[in-house]
This record gives structure tokens, C-alpha cells and sequence, in this order.
């Protein structure tokens, strides 16, 4: 399972770092991306839909943080 | 005693105001026409072309989002007017009349607006631009969201996008993001870990549909929350509510339907704004008149508008 950890990273950068994360990739990979509480989970994840990724299922983890599992689609 | 050539000017350019007299001799403000602030590059060099053949050292980027032509001699007036309208730039307005729309980008590139504020400057401005009030100024703004970045409830018709949210269970990833986003708590998470949705703190900012990550959320509806009878200056008022969810082709004939009732009803009480206007008759007064048009946007009930007290302190 790809993880690429964004905590800690404020926006837009986790967003590019997500994209270009992405982008090393195979079509169809499952990833998981780590996101902080606040803004970045509010941005991300509508972000990597609207790339054309498929959203899996997002949830907060006990530590406060986010996982959001998705499958790479190729742009 | 030499030749004096007397001083032609075309005093049609004048009629809708713009020209604004300065300190210096024969120097005026040229306030230019930018509906929105919607500025083309074009445009843009030709005024800076004009500016630095008529004008001072400078332009001014005026609050309501004009180009303001600094310095300009009267004798320059027909000059200025034609060069600008070579690339389709016209002057402004000023005094008792409909002033230049002021709106915010809206929807068009910035992804939190939800109309298109843009499009309905542009429209208002095309129409009733320069409308002479027959007592005061008469300010119109469009903000494309709550956020409300042109403080849209400053001006005599304020205009501001709002979307009513629909949720389809079935897409919903029960990430409690919406809930999460929600300021006023209108979302909040059920038992069955989907949202439960409240319509009376709902404020129509569309923050869960814009943070939903699967579409879950989507718009039922969109259009303008319209305040009316703001003002700012010595006395500032802050308008009231008048209709929700004005659809974005109606704001032409409701602007008009707004301005036909204080042109009316402001008669006989001198140089007297809107919102005052309505204080003087009662918000009933005006709620009626646009019920009578537009019955399924204007509310059932509503207040004054409300002073905002700047003096209390000093």
C-alpha cells in the first residue's frame, strides 16, 4: 500500500506534493494519503477528485489525523 | 489682444456625471465606467495610454473598483472621452444617480463562488447605469457567496449567492466532513453515520458541498439573498433581508422594481437615501410593492433597515 504522509503540510503544497506523489504512480494503485485536521483535509481530497481520481473512503484516525484511501486514474 | 479660440466642449459627455471637479484650476476626476472591476488588458493600456498623455503622475484605483483618471483638464474632456472609447471605455457617474455596479469575481475562476456575480454586474450595468434617482445615489453590489467580500448589505441593493444543499445518502462516504465544515451546525452526523440536515440554521454558504468528497452533496437550488436599503458614510445602515434565492436572471427587473418604489416614495423628503426612505414608510411598504412581483422570492416578513451606531464612545 502507497502512503504518502502530508502532515504537518499546509495547502497548496500538500496538494502538489499529493499530485506529483500521484502522478510516480501506476493507473489503478490504491494509495493512502495522510492529511491533518483543518484545512488540508478540507481542500485534498475534493482537490485529487476533481484530477480525476477515485475517492475511496476517508476517515479520522484516533491521533486526529486523516487517512484517505483512493485509486490513481491516469489524467 | 491675440486670437482666443474659444473652448468647445461636447456637453452631452458630462450628462451622466464621472467628472469630478479637483482643487486645482480647471482640473477634474475623471471616475471611470469598470462594472465589477472587470478590467480587459486592452482597455487597461489604453487608459494608461490616456493617462499619461491627459493626466497627472498617477491613476487612483478608486473603493468601488473604478480607474480614476487624476488631473484632467476641462479643456480635455472631449479628447480623454474619445480616445478612452476607442477601446470601449466609458466614464463613470456620479450625484444622484445608479452608480456603477460593484461585484466580486464570482464563480467564474475562484472555486468558492457560487454564482455569477460577473455576469449580473455587467447586466445591471448595461441597463440601468446612470438612471437618475431623482434624490440620492443608488449602489448595487453582487457577492458571490457569504463570504460577502463586497459587503453587499453596505449598499442600497446588495446582492449575495446562496445555494439550498441536497443529499444523496447513497453516495455519502460518511467522512463527516460536511458536518466537520458546517459553522452553524445545520449538518451534524446521525446515528447511522450519514448527515442529518437542519433547515433553519442552514445559511446557505454551500461549504458542504464544496467539501464533499464524493458529490454526495450537491446544489438544489442557487441564487441571490437580496438586502436592501444600505448605506455607509456619517450614517451608516447596514440593509435587511427582502428575498432569498432571487434567480441570477432576475436581478435586472428587481434592481428596477426597487428603484421605481424609491424614486416614488422618497418625493417631498429631499436629498434622502433608500434605506432611510424605507425606515421613513416602513418596511411593509416596500416588502408589498415586491411581493406584488415577485411572490415566491420576497419574504413574508422583514425588519428596517438597521443603524449601525459608529458615534457611541467619543
Amino acid at each position: 500500500m502507497q502512503v504518502i504522509d502530508l502532515r504537518g503540510i499546509s495547502c497548496p503544497t500538500n496538494f502538489v506534493k499529493a499530485k506529483l506523489a500521484l502522478e510516480d504512480l501506476d493507473d489503478g494503485t490504491t494509495a493512502r494519503i495522510l492529511l491533518d485536521d483543518g484545512e488540508p483535509v478540507k481542500n485534498v481530497p475534493r482537490s485529487l477528485k476533481a484530477d480525476g481520481h477515485k475517492l475511496l473512503g476517508l476517515r479520522q484516525t484516533d491521533e486526529g489525523y486523516y487517512i484517505l484511501e483512493l485509486t490513481k486514474v491516469e489524467g | 489682444m491675440a486670437d482666443e479660440k474659444q473652448t468647445k466642449l461636447d456637453l452631452n459627455n458630462l450628462k451622466a456625471g464621472g467628472f469630478i471637479k479637483e482643487r486645482g484650476k480647471d482640473l477634474f476626476t475623471v471616475r471611470l465606467r469598470v462594472p465589477g472591476g472587470r478590467m480587459s488588458v486592452p482597455r487597461l493600456k489604453k487608459i494608461a495610454e490616456v493617462a499619461e498623455k491627459f493626466g497627472g503622475e498617477f491613476v487612483h484605483l478608486s473603493v468601488r473598483q473604478s480607474i480614476e483618471l487624476i488631473n484632467i483638464n476641462f479643456k480635455d474632456f472631449d479628447a480623454v472621452v474619445e480616445a478612452l472609447g476607442e477601446k470601449n471605455q466609458k466614464v463613470a457617474s456620479c450625484g444622484a444617480r445608479v452608480r456603477v455596479p460593484v461585484a466580486c469575481g464570482g464563480c467564474e475562476y475562484n472555486p468558492n463562488g457560487l454564482v455569477d456575480t460577473q455576469k449580473s454586474a455587467l447586466e445591471v450595468d448595461e441597463k440601468l447605469f446612470g438612471t437618475p434617482t431623482g434624490h440620492h445615489k443608488f449602489k448595487v453590489a453582487f457577492a458571490g457567496c457569504p463570504f460577502d467580500c463586497p459587503k453587499s448589505a453596505t449598499n442600497d441593493i446588495g446582492f449575495q449567492g446562496a445555494i439550498y444543499p441536497a443529499l444523496d445518502r447513497d453516495a455519502c462516504i460518511s467522512c463527516g466532513l460536511c458536518a466537520k465544515s458546517c459553522v452553524p451546525k445545520a449538518i451534524v452526523m446521525g446515528e447511522d453515520n450519514k448527515p442529518v440536515f437542519s433547515n433553519d440554521p442552514c445559511i446557505w454558504c454551500g461549504d458542504c458541498v464544496k467539501v464533499c468528497p464524493t458529490e454526495a452533496w450537491s446544489v438544489r437550488k442557487k441564487g441571490y439573498t437580496v438586502r436592501i436599503g444600505g448605506k455607509w458614510g456619517r450614517n451608516p445602515l447596514v440593509g435587511t433581508l427582502f428575498a432569498t434565492f432571487l434567480p441570477e436572471d432576475k436581478a435586472i427587473d428587481f434592481t428596477a422594481a426597487v428603484l421605481e418604489w424609491y424614486k416614488q416614495k422618497a418625493e417631498g423628503f429631499g436629498r434622502i437615501r433608500l434605506g432611510d426612505t424605507i425606515i421613513k414608510e416602513g418596511p411593509e411598504a416596500l416588502l408589498e410593492h415586491l411581493h406584488n412581483i415577485f411572490p415566491q422570492y420576497t419574504v413574508a416578513e422583514t425588519i428596517a433597515p438597521q443603524v449601525i451606531a459608529t458615534q457611541i464612545g467619543k
